[in-house]
């Protein structure tokens, strides 16, 4: 499973990752991106005219299927049950965010172990940093935007400061790693 | 920090000690909210928190405390409660007195929302607000009704967005910190501990408010309380689930007819 986290400054390069991924890799990507809430479904619609994968928001205790692109609804913090059944949770901000990035990585990570591929774009918090390195820890694959490219490197940077052995690359290489890894 | 390998055991130890039933909650979140509270409470192993848990009532009681989910706003989802307003109220007008269930009530801001606006559509001197969680910490704090002005700004703004007619602060004394919640609303509120898992019908109600709970639990103990909340409604009678929580699988779905699709208020037809 791919799960991407980013915030601002991260939809442009998001889209375009999307845009660049081979038709044929139909593995589930899930997406927390810190949003406002009460934007209704725009940020699905405006993904969907991007990407071969189906998109939705992940409904609690949906199952995941391959071929579709899952976003965390906002408000509520993103888990994975051990059946691969998505889990919603309203609890307390994390890193004044809530769905939170870190602890989505988490729970993905304890769940899919090396199976998860963690991926952080641009942002101006230090949400996810911590969650990538527990991807890391167990055995999956992390990759961070260049924060020479990234809009906003405070995200990338924090990622990249705990954890050194993260793939950090520009969005075109984030297309051809993924490309070259899943298809 | 403990995986999943270690739930079961702690969820029968807790169990078979307090009386507490964790075993159909979500383990994802569950997992997330005893590592949680180890980090906070600096209980390293699986070991120590077994030793603390049995031995320590006092842990436990934090322990609990930290495990269900006490976080809520005055008028969280506006959307919700203005739906509320003109889907049910009308409804409601009509009974010469009125019980509200509101399950799973964390601190009181639900309620005393809920309260708000039933003075401001002259309901509330015939309503009974029946608010109901299953951590006393939690009711012994919505008893009390004092809260963090911390988000006075945000809850007020809510409070118009729901199309509240006065002003916010006209409920609440408040000082420098705090904004406590006047007598007078608090006067048809009843708030006490009830479990969802193992308790029985509360009351039956014409409206039940139950939001943000479901998401805890796994498919089939949701099945189990959407049962429970069937039970407790009669017929015409209005259930409001949180925002990301539905019937759709469960056996009493086709036993209510959606009023609202998007808030998640269905009403009860057989």
């Amino acid at each position: 499973m791919i799960v991407i986290g980013g915030s601002a400054g991260a939809f442009q390069t998001l889209l375009s990752i999307l845009e660049g991924m081979d038709k044929k890799i139909r593995i589930p990507i899930v997406l927390v991106l810190h949003r406002l809430k009460d934007q209704g479904s725009l940020l699905e619609k405006h993904i969907q005219l991007m990407t071969h994968y189906k998109v939705k928001e992940a409904e609690d205790k949906e199952f995941v299927k391959e071929g579709f692109l899952y976003t965390a609804p906002p408000g509520y913090h993103l888990l994975l049950e051990e059946d691969r059944s998505f889990s919603l949770d309203s609890s307390e901000m994390v890193n004044y965010s809530r769905p939170s990035i870190d602890v989505t990585f988490e729970s993905f990570s304890r769940v899919l172990k090396e199976k998860c591929c963690g991926i952080l774009l641009s942002g101006s918090n230090h949400d996810g940093a911590k969650g990538l390195k527990k991807i890391a820890d167990n055995g999956g694959k992390t990759i961070v935007q260049d924060p020479d490219e990234a809009e906003f490197a405070v995200m990338p940077k924090a990622a990249i400061e705990i954890y050194k052995k993260h793939d950090v690359v520009t969005s075109n290489n984030i297309i051809k790693r993924l490309n070259y890894g899943f298809s | 920090m403990i995986d999943f390998g270690d739930l079961d055991e702690i969820v029968f130890l807790i169990q078979k000690i307090y009386g507490y039933d964790f075993s159909d909650y979500s383990r994802a979140s569950l997992l997330r909210r005893i590592n949680r509270f180890m980090e906070n409470s600096k209980v390293r192993s699986v070991f120590d928190l077994k030793y603390e848990l049995v031995n320590n009532q006092g842990t436990f009681n934090k322990f609990v405390n930290e495990i269900v989910v006490n976080v809520s706003d005055f008028f969280r989802d506006p959307s919700f409660f203005k739906s509320l307003t003109t889907n049910v109220f009308p409804y409601l007008e009509s009974y010469p007195s009125i019980n509200i269930w509101s399950a799973g009530c964390s601190f009181g801001e639900e309620t005393y929302s809920l309260a708000i606006l039933l003075k401001e559509f002259e309901l509330l001197h015939k309503s009974r607000l029946y608010a109901t969680d299953i951590s006393s910490n939690a009711i012994e704090k919505a008893k009390k009704g004092i809260y963090s002005n911390k988000n006075f700004k945000e809850y007020s703004g809510n409070y118009f967005a729901c199309g509240g007619k006065e002003s916010f602060n006209e409920y609440f004394i408040s000082d420098k910190n705090n904004f406590i919640v006047n007598s007078d609303l608090k006067k048809n509120i009843l708030f006490t501990r009830h479990n969802l898992v193992t308790d029985g019908v509360f009351k039956e109600c014409q409206l039940v408010l139950c939001r943000n709970v479901l998401i805890y639990f796994n498919e089939d103990l949701q099945d189990k309380v959407l049962n429970l909340l069937y039970d407790s409604l009669p017929i015409n009678g209005f259930l409001a689930l949180g925002s990301k929580e539905s019937l759709r699988f469960s056996s009493v779905g086709d036993k209510f007819m959606e009023i609202d699709k998007t808030e998640r208020i269905y009403k009860k037809i057989r």
